[in-house]
């Protein structure tokens, strides 16, 4: 019971910035826009959330980096494929490679002389386990109620961008701009302007999932610090169905993937660690293949959206 | 709104509208009043749909201006549009497949409260449907509907607006004659109340019924502007094209030749395993054309597709030749002189991003001449083959180098037509070749398809305009559930019977 508890505990943890991630990214896709810079605007919220926290002790202040950083990445991201209708494939992956180099640069630059300029291997202020009174005690739900604050936000975040997405306004527009932007714009709609405002706000999310890494889940700085968590954020999308509450489940799964694969390489087994390590990624594709087989199945509710990384123009043909 | 029938309610003056090589309006006026009906007459590519997406703020002029009740407005955006309750109905439905129906209607509304209230809009919804027999559930997604449901959620959508001045564009073009009487009640309906409308069409059987006047648009310009009262069907037609159109199609005399293409028993089934096609048996002789008649969705496709190696048969055999041609790969039945106007153009008849040359040229860039011997492409050639092909069948393109896509409907079926009929090797499968043709197009088109039938071709035509199929065919088969309910001689038979068999009694030879 106690180690069931632990590792859900752990699972949580793992999940939540890759939860964190997954919504802002459903937000931006959501409104037509394909943004593949998730792993370089994680590892530059990361980077930067630590060396805020690093030289203010500030970690409100610290999340209001994370999350300007996050944003401005994706506003650069939404100029080039909304403003000068970039190939947005393209556009994304120029922003993981500029955000995962900078952020390495920065992380060897920014640190303390006494430390060569490096912020690998300080320590500044992160966040603490709260546990709540009572419900922390119960077997297993203390799993739930023994996590850090990002983590604790979550649980009203998932369901508000939930009820957000399908009960509100403006999810309404949102999804209609990116299922059918000729459609929305011909009721009035600036597509431009709602794709922009979601991929900013995806962009911001993501931005807070590299946050909880460097101040929560594993606290400091180190290189490479988000190990690929912004390309299975893209799957996890895929997987959720573009709908923020199946992106529990994504997030819990890898999360418990990796939590079960540290417990096993700490207790030492036959299995060579690499391989271990390989394994979140290996479920990746079978869940990604899997999901493709059901979508097939299930007409519209798993769907992409159907406008998903293409430019638009009210005169385009 | 007063009523009263001469007052202007709405004035375009001087509109000029130019993409990239054409002018798609040149200095066009119009001019609608209250509680009419005005019809847009022209052949595809004439202008209409720029002119009154410009009206729906899509599409903004280069030139000239408009009134609403002898005020100058500026439209900018759909939204300036649907304030001056002006709404459009699109050839394309703007819908999003994947909402509901009430969520649809909804949509970009500006005074539409944060949690939309539902339920009360759905009431709402009901209501107005009441009161204009528009039936449709708002629970519904759009996909889950039919063309005409989904064109009932369009109109819903700008009556729930509140628009005063509707477009329709082709409102017909997709619907069975049962739902265009339906829709002619629903607009009457809305005149009462004082609405008018603005109706862009092509058929000349519309514009006498539906409208009060009409203006016909020829390559951009007005060409006329008149009363419908008074006209002819005829008189309009020759305004529209600016020639004489023949509405009688001249042809060969039938004298059938050997067996063409013989299907024996086949049966196709749906993803789910449910037959769509049952047991179907028919002969096409060399020379022939067979028509196909019925409501679409009664199997036509399913047939067409068999045909041409697109579905799999799950019994049966079809035999081209006397050779078996059953569950052959397309490029196997291509070369063995298969030809296919298919129903969906856009989707299978071309690329759109290709160029009319490379369109013209892909059933022939397997081989000599305009390939090598190993595979590489002659430009020239190819050049020169779709200049021959471009003047021979009249497609108005700029250049040969032109995409696809920019061209009009009409012109975009002659670049099928041309590529399927010089490679065609004796079967034709045409399908709905002339919808949403306008008459000019449609005419070449016929003249086309009964030019390959007078040189031996066996032609199966589809059609859903029982017109066509009495003029153009030889027999005629009528599809039913996926069944066929017999085939009869064009001839002699006439549209009552064709009309019961299609409703599913069976007649002639079955």
């Amino acid at each position: 019971m106690q180690l069931i508890t632990t590792l859900l505990a752990v699972t949580l943890s793992a999940g939540t910035s890759l939860l964190y991630a997954t919504i802002g990214e459903i937000y931006t896709e959501r409104s037509g826009i394909l943004n593949l810079g998730v792993e370089g605007m994680m590892m530059m919220g990361a980077l930067s959330a630590f060396a805020v926290s690093f030289y203010t002790g500030s970690l409100f202040l610290s999340l209001i980096v994370a999350m300007l950083v996050g944003g401005s990445l994706a506003l650069l991201h939404a100029f080039l494929s909304i403003s000068m209708r970039a190939n947005q494939v393209v556009s994304g992956l120029s922003i993981t490679l500029f955000g995962t180099g900078l952020a390495s640069y920065l992380g060897q630059r920014l640190g303390p002389e006494s430390n060569g300029f490096n912020l690998a291997g300080m320590t500044a202020s992160n966040f603490q386990k709260i546990q709540i009174p009572f419900l922390g005690d119960i077997p297993i739900l203390a799993a739930f109620f023994n996590q850090d604050v990002l983590t604790y936000m979550l649980f009203l975040i998932v369901p508000l961008s939930w009820y957000f997405m399908y009960r509100t306004k403006h999810g309404l527009s949102l999804r209609s701009v990116g299922e059918n932007p000729r459609t929305a714009s011909a009721m009035g709609i600036s597509v431009a302007k709602v794709r922009y405002l979601y991929t900013v706000i995806g962009g911001m999310l993501v931005g807070l999932g590299g946050a909880h890494l460097t101040l929560a889940y594993t606290p400091g700085w180190s290189e490479n610090v988000t190990g690929g968590r912004g390309w299975i954020v893209i799957a996890l999308v895929i997987f959720a169905g573009w709908n923020p509450s199946r992106a529990v489940f994504g997030a819990v799964l890898f999360g418990g993937i990796n939590a079960i694969q540290f417990r096993l390489q700490a207790a030492g087994t036959m299995i060579p660690a690499s391989f271990l390590n390989m394994a979140p990624y290996v479920v990746t594709v079978v869940v990604l293949a899997l999901m493709t087989i059901i979508g097939k199945k299930k007409k519209g509710k798993y769907s992409s959206p159907s406008a998903l990384g293409n430019a638009f123009s009210i005169e385009d043909k | 709104m007063e009523k009263s029938s001469v007052s202007t309610l709405l004035k375009m003056e001087g509109v000029t509208k130019r993409f990239p090589g054409v002018i798609a309006n040149d200095r066009v006026d119009l001019e609608l009043h209250n509680g009419e009906v005005l019809a847009l007459l022209g052949e595809n590519g004439a202008g209409k749909s720029t002119l009154m997406n410009i009206l729906a703020g899509l599409y903004r002029p280069d030139e000239g201006f408009i009134t609403i009740r002898g005020e100058k407005v500026s439209i900018h955006s759909p939204q300036d549009s649907m304030h001056l309750g002006i709404g459009m109905i699109h050839q394309e439905f703007m819908l999003v497949q994947t909402m509901t129906v009430a969520e649809n209607i909804v949509l970009g509304l500006q005074d539409l409260p944060l949690i939309p209230p539902m339920a009360e809009i759905k009431r709402k919804i009901i209501e107005l449907s009441d009161r204009y027999s528009l039936k449709v559930d708002p629970d519904r997604f759009i996909y889950e509907l039919s063309v005409g449901e989904q064109q009932r959620v369009e109109i819903l959508k700008l009556v729930y607006r509140g628009a005063e001045v509707l477009i329709l564009d082709e409102p017909t073009a997709v619907l069975t004659p049962q739902e265009s009487r339906d829709l002619n009640g629903i607009i009457k309906t809305m005149l009462s109340e004082g609405k008018s409308a603005i109706f862009i069409t092509h058929k000349m059987d519309e514009v006498l019924s539906f409208s009060h006047r009409v203006q016909v648009l020829r390559q951009g310009k007005t060409v006329a502007a008149c009363k419908t009262e008074g006209t002819t069907p005829q008189e309009l037609a020759n305004m529209m094209v600016g020639r004489e159109i023949l509405f009688k199609i001249k042809k060969a005399p039938y004298r059938p030749g050997e067996p063409k293409l013989i299907l024996d028993g086949v049966t196709v089934e749906d993803p789910t395993g449910r037959p769509v096609l049952k047991d179907i048996s028919l002969t096409i002789y060399e020379g022939e054309i067979l028509g196909i008649a019925g409501v679409a969705g009664n199997g036509q496709t399913e047939l067409t597709e068999v045909i041409t190696g697109l579905q799999k048969a799950v019994s049966g055999r079809i035999t081209l030749d006397s050779q078996d041609m059953t569950n052959k790969q397309p490029l196997h039945l291509i070369k063995a002189g298969m030809s296919h106007i298919p129903a969906d153009r856009g989707a299978m008849g071309i690329v759109g991003d290709m160029s009319v040359a490379d369109n013209l040229v892909m059933k022939r860039y397997r081989s000599e001449p305009i390939a090598s011997r190993h595979g590489v492409m002659h430009a020239t050639k190819i050049f020169g083959f779709a200049k021959k092909m471009i003047s021979f069948f009249k497609i108005a393109t700029p250049k040969p180098e032109t995409l696809v896509k920019f061209l009009s409907g009409g012109n975009i079926q002659k670049t099928i037509l041309a590529r399927e009929i010089d490679s065609c090797g004796g079967v034709l499968i045409a399908v709905y070749p002339s919808r949403g043709l306008d008459v000019g197009a449609t005419e070449s088109v016929r003249n086309n398809i009964v030019a390959q039938r007078d040189k031996k071709a066996a032609v199966l035509l589809v059609s859903e305009e029982l017109d066509e199929l009495l003029s153009v065919a030889d027999k005629i088969g009528v599809m039913f559930e996926g069944e066929l309910m017999g085939i009869v001689d064009a001839a002699t038979t006439n549209k009552e019977e064709l009309g019961m068999m299609m409703a599913g009694m069976r007649g002639g030879n079955a």
